[in-house]
């Protein structure tokens, strides 16, 4: 029961963090920013592995295409958004003067 | 799990928390996201070390390089307009890809599950079916696969609550006696629920759908960390599931209206009545020589980029135009619609693709109190976030959305392909009225005709 409640805390800790880092993006942001979140639950592909790496029968298939869905997932998803942000910092002078304007 | 990868998962766990971090801000934002991505493979690495009875490593190799490839090619290729429906298929195999890791580690498992783990699985599956046949279903509104209305079935609201309390009925029972022919039938349910969910969505909220769906695949992704006791899916999840949500009720607050508004129908009723009335009014549509003329001899010019401008390729020509305009000494500025585009932000990435520099580009609050002093407005390919319905008329269905307040310009142009209303589906008055001026052609070819008139004054 101990891990349980464990893991209980970090899952509350880790809501009350989500909201706390984004609570200030400013809207130019969203698009890169959801890209970017989608890109980090990607990482359920740890745990596509670890069970196709355990598993037996069919469920290895089932486990393989999770593994490539995952993966689509994640890879994809950093990709792309840093392909959209590399566009916006392109302009480094341009920049400056907005960011004065936002803080 | 060996001391050393618990803190490497710590590590990478760290990073994800960073990234979000550096995404809110963009000076920091990329350097935000690779260290994001670095975590991940990070992660990746050392999972591979985590057991003695860890089989078929070839086989896992070869699925993962598959789904990278797949993932970055999708990434690279993908055109920036198509952004949105990328981002919901990239959400939907993430979700989907949870409910399956639930399903492998239950029927692995079975009956030995304790309760916990049980009830985490029973929320993995669930969650992550709905949000993998939701956003599969919003990838096709968005690429136009199928209609962007809303579609509403014959007692909709009735087999969607029937669904929907057949899942919630199968997951109790699943949970009471587990069994692999109910799980079965949760999933069955749960990804019906996510069809039924999305269909009655209109085209102009969709945006908002997938960031609800964003946050939903991240709860999946943490409670599928319960199922496997792995502490960076749950971290990573929750991360992602708690800012989607404050992120879907940001952007809810743009549109003007209550998240539940947006899911369970506004758009249904009034659809109807807002596109039928108006059908033969006259419009004043006039040459590119006419906007030319219009454009150059104005003092103050304010752009309205939509979704329109766009599609038709044409964010270098506008911004030729308004390098000409500037030159004439014009003042020109860009107004930027909070959901301008498919995707809240979207028109930011767009014109940020065509180096517009960003001191042009306006947000609504600031720019919307010089309208009244503007010469000029030139709308191009937007239409419902300037409608000014959403101001006026208490039918309408997009009443209460913040417009940009571009009927107070003492002249407005609209570049439409034709007299199809926008993306919502709604009729816009301001088309009718005695300032505007239409001109009608893709977004592209009317502005390359305008910027040679203008060069010709």
């Amino acid at each position: 029961m101990s891990t349980d409640l464990a893991l209980l805390t970090i899952f509350v800790l880790s809501v009350f963090v989500g909201i706390e880092v984004i609570s200030k993006v400013s809207s130019m942001l969203h698009t890169p920013l959801m890209s970017g979140a989608n890109a980090i639950h990607g990482i359920v592909l740890v745990g596509a592995i670890s069970v196709t790496g355990t598993a037996s029968g069919f469920a290895v298939v089932l486990g393989v295409i999770a593994i490539v869905m995952s993966s689509i997932n994640l890879v994809g998803g950093f990709v792309v958004t840093d392909r959209m942000l590399e566009m916006f910092a392109g302009r480094k002078p341009a920049k400056k003067s907005d960011q004065g304007g936002d803080a | 799990m060996s001391t050393g990868a618990q803190l490497v998962n710590l590590v990478a766990g760290v990073c994800f928390i960073l990234a979000l971090k550096g995404l809110s801000s963009p000076k920091t934002a990329r350097r935000g996201n690779l260290l994001g991505a670095a975590g991940a493979a990070l992660a990746i690495i050392v999972v591979f070390s985590t057991g003695a009875d860890f089989q078929r490593v070839p086989l896992i190799v070869i699925a993962l390089l598959i789904g990278s490839v797949i993932g970055w090619i999708a990434a690279r290729r993908v055109q920036m307009t198509q952004m949105p429906q990328l981002v919901a298929l990239f959400n939907g195999v993430g979700g989907g890809a949870a409910a399956l890791i639930a399903v492998i580690e239950f029927t692995s498992a079975g009956a030995t599950e304790s309760t916990v783990a049980v009830v985490a699985t029973v929320l993995t599956v669930l969650i992550g079916c709905v949000s993998f046949t939701g956003s599969i279903v919003t990838f096709l509104k968005l690429q136009e696969l199928m209609t962007t209305a809303p579609v509403v079935l014959p007692a909709g609201r009735l087999i969607t609550s029937a669904v929907a309390a057949g899942s919630v009925a199968s997951a109790v029972v699943l949970i009471g006696s587990p069994s692999t022919i109910m799980l079965a039938i949760l999933c069955l349910f749960s990804l019906t629920l996510g069809v039924l969910f999305v269909l009655p969505v209109g085209g102009a909220d969709v945006p908002i759908v997938i960031s609800l769906l964003n946050a939903f695949t991240g709860l999946s992704v943490a409670a599928s960390g319960y199922v496997l006791e792995n502490v960076l899916l749950i971290i990573a999840g929750t991360l992602v599931g708690a800012s989607g949500t404050l992120l879907t009720q940001l952007m809810a607050e743009a549109m003007g209206r209550p998240i539940t508004n947006t899911l369970f129908g506004a758009f249904k009723a009034s659809t109807a009545t807002a596109a039928g009335s108006g059908e033969e009014r006259p419009y004043r549509s006039s040459s590119a020589q006419d906007v030319a003329i219009m454009l150059g001899y104005a003092q103050k010019v304010i752009i309205v980029p939509g979704y329109g401008l766009a599609v038709a390729q044409a964010q270098n020509t506008i911004r030729e135009l308004v390098d000409l305009l500037t030159e004439r000494g014009i003042q020109v500025e860009y107004a930027i619609h909070p959901v301008a585009g498919r995707m809240p932000g979207h028109m930011n990435v767009l014109l940020a693709e065509a180096n517009v520099p960003y001191e042009q580009l306006k947000e609504m609050d600031e720019v919307n109190p010089e309208f009244s002093t503007t010469d000029v407005a030139l709308v191009v390919g937007a239409n419902d976030v300037v409608n000014p319905a959403a101001r006026e008329d208490k039918t309408a269905p997009i009443y209460g959305m913040p417009i940009l307040d571009v009927d107070q310009a003492r002249q407005v142009v609209f570049l439409k392909r034709s007299m199809r209303p926008g993306f919502a589906g709604i009729e816009n008055d301001l088309l009718f009225q005695p300032q505007t001026s239409l001109l009608f052609g893709d977004a592209k070819d009317s502005l390359t005709k305008v910027v040679a008139a203008v060069k010709g004054l």
